[in-house]
């Protein structure tokens, strides 16, 4: 035996090491679980180098920018980058609640809600293995990040936390081939399920063939796989057609417009309704100036809870066309508005009779209250 | 057996065994798994150099031992695998594998020319991600494909890389 294994020793060695990494996969298979402290151990030797590294280029990169370009820009430049996630944000949630039919309700529901809770981390490297969409950030369980919870950017989805350690956390890509999403679409309120593919577009499997799907029509999350808050975009269907079994759906993923340097993990979600108009088709009002006398004394007055928030301005809005129509709304009892009256109408002309062809007024209905 | 073939056949110096520094030892793997981990965020057609792979192919070739070949390869297996998403043992399997027969290779070769060189990088990338796929089928169930041309192109970008590597990562080793 003992000159079997002197013989052949190299061999021997070879099918241990194998035979013992064999064992370790099927421990790792059988169980569900994994080996952390092997991964512990791996990823904070990597993680503060990778840091160090990022650390390293980012400080040259802004040395030479703030060396060649003018300085001053830089930081304002920074400054008002973070000023517009933020605002994009909240102005995603305003509209979605704006939208909804009882506008007056919508708005004393979101001056009680809070914004999801999130953090920011800095993406620091890849994983390792090719064709996985496996990315590692600099927040782990110290920060409170946990195992499953939704990575976003202001301009959409972005994948979800798979491993945590410490100091740094495994994020699963939606362009990943394993990532998968509880999707709904924003006109026909079509459900399906996000996968990614290893490229950058990422396709809505279980859609049937006979479901209404319109291409250029936007994907938000549905809250149904309890991971990521109903209600975030996804990204614009660029392909619809009919397959096999089910419709064939492409999607291209807005949360990745900007780069992908910076996220946010949400820690705490919120769910929120399905807007009714696609991020990219919102209008943007620019309002008149305030009126110079006091015509405001008929209609509800909106108490202000900002300077000029964009719930306000629309409010105001409406209130003067309101006045254009000849109609208060929210007020009961004065029947709908007629909406063939210009909004600038001309003064009527006294003299001039009636025309007796043109149809009366619809009876009054009780328009939804307006409450303040 | 003419001049040329011989100097394939029977290493010029038949058992010369490099050594190298621990810091080399720990210092190489590691700044090619931080390679692997960093670069490609900025230049993602790096990410198809599989450098710790070079790196195995390199050491294990060097030091002409197979129980080297092996445990090189294991733990700079298992350390890639602990930077990636799948179970701990995927990466480490293969990359033993390839440590174990490129050290069998280098005590039947002369393995410092570059001619030689070049073609085992060719051919050990070739057979490390036809095993990965294997073992990912066979023992993960993971449907994954592969694609024998895009790999037969990506062989041979990783031995054209190889080959310089070498050269530099050869001013480190000792001689005994």
């Amino acid at each position: 035996m003992e000159l079997l294994l002197n013989r052949f020793r190299n061999l021997t060695v070879l099918l241990l090491a194998i035979l013992a990494q064999l064992v370790l996969l099927a421990y790792q298979v059988k169980s569900n679980g994994e080996v952390r402290l092997i991964r512990v151990w791996a990823v904070t030797a990597v993680t503060p180098l990778a840091r160090a590294i990022e650390a390293g280029r980012s400080g040259c990169a802004h040395f030479l920018s703030d060396y060649f370009v003018l300085l001053d820009v830089r930081e304002d430049n920074k400054r008002m980058k973070k000023d517009l996630d933020r605002v994009q944000m909240e102005n995603q949630y305003l509209r979605t609640e704006l939208d909804t039919a009882d506008r007056a309700r919508s708005l004393a529901i979101f001056q009680q809600r809070s914004p999801s809770k999130t953090v920011a981390a800095h993406i620091i490297g890849n994983t390792t293995t090719s064709g996985a969409k496996v990315v590692i950030v600099d927040r782990g369980s110290t920060s409170g990040v946990e195992k499953g919870m939704a990575v976003i950017t202001p301009d959409g989805i972005v994948g979800k936390v798979v491993d945590v350690y410490p100091i740094a956390s495994f994020v699963m890509l939606i362009t990943d081939p394993t990532f998968a999403a509880g999707v709904i679409s924003q006109r026909n309120r079509v459900h399906g399920t996000l996968k990614g593919q290893g490229h950058s577009t990422v396709m809505v499997d279980y859609v049937q063939n006979e479901e209404k799907l319109d291409e250029g029509e936007w994907f938000y999350t549905s809250g149904d796989d309890r991971i990521f808050p109903k209600g975030l975009p996804v990204g614009e269907a660029t392909v619809v057609r009919a397959g096999k079994s089910h419709k064939e759906i492409y999607v291209t993923p807005s949360g990745f417009q900007s780069g992908l340097e910076e996220v946010l993990i949400v820690v705490e979600g919120v769910h929120a309704p399905i807007p009714e108009v696609a991020p990219g088709n919102q209008q943007v009002h620019l309002l008149d100036p305030p009126p110079a006398d006091g015509a405001t004394a008929a209609a509800p007055v909106v108490p202000q809870p900002g300077p000029g928030s964009d719930a306000d301005r629309i409010v105001e809005q409406y209130r003067k066309i309101g006045e254009a129509e000849k109609h208060v709304y929210g007020e009961r009892g004065t029947g709908a508005p007629d909406y063939n009256l210009p909004l600038d109408p001309k003064p009527a002309d006294p003299d001039k009779p009636k025309d007796p062809s043109k149809p009366p007024n619809p009876p009054p209905r009780n328009p939804p209250p307006f409450d303040q | 057996m003419t001049e040329f073939s011989e100097s394939f056949t029977e290493p010029r110096k038949k058992d010369r065994v490099s050594t190298f520094s621990w810091a080399a030892m720990i210092g190489i793997p590691l700044a090619a798994i931080l390679f692997q981990v960093y670069v490609p965020r900025f230049l993602t057609f790096l990410s198809y150099l599989e450098l710790p792979l070079l790196v195995t192919v390199y050491f294990s070739l060097m030091r002409r031992s197979p129980i080297a070949g092996v445990l090189f390869g294991a733990g700079i297996g298992l350390a890639q695998d602990s930077l990636s998403s799948h179970p701990l043992g995927m990466f480490g399997i293969v990359k033993t594998l390839v440590g174990y027969f490129a050290a069998s290779v280098s005590q039947r070769f002369d393995v410092e020319n570059p001619l030689v060189r070049l073609v085992l990088a060719f051919f050990f990338f070739f057979f490390h991600q036809f095993f990965y796929w294997v073992l990912s089928r066979a023992l993960m169930g993971e449907a994954l494909d592969f694609d024998p041309q895009q790999t037969l192109v990506m062989a041979v970008l990783n031995a054209a890389v190889a080959v310089p590597l070498y050269h530099i990562l050869d001013k480190l080793k000792g001689t005994v």
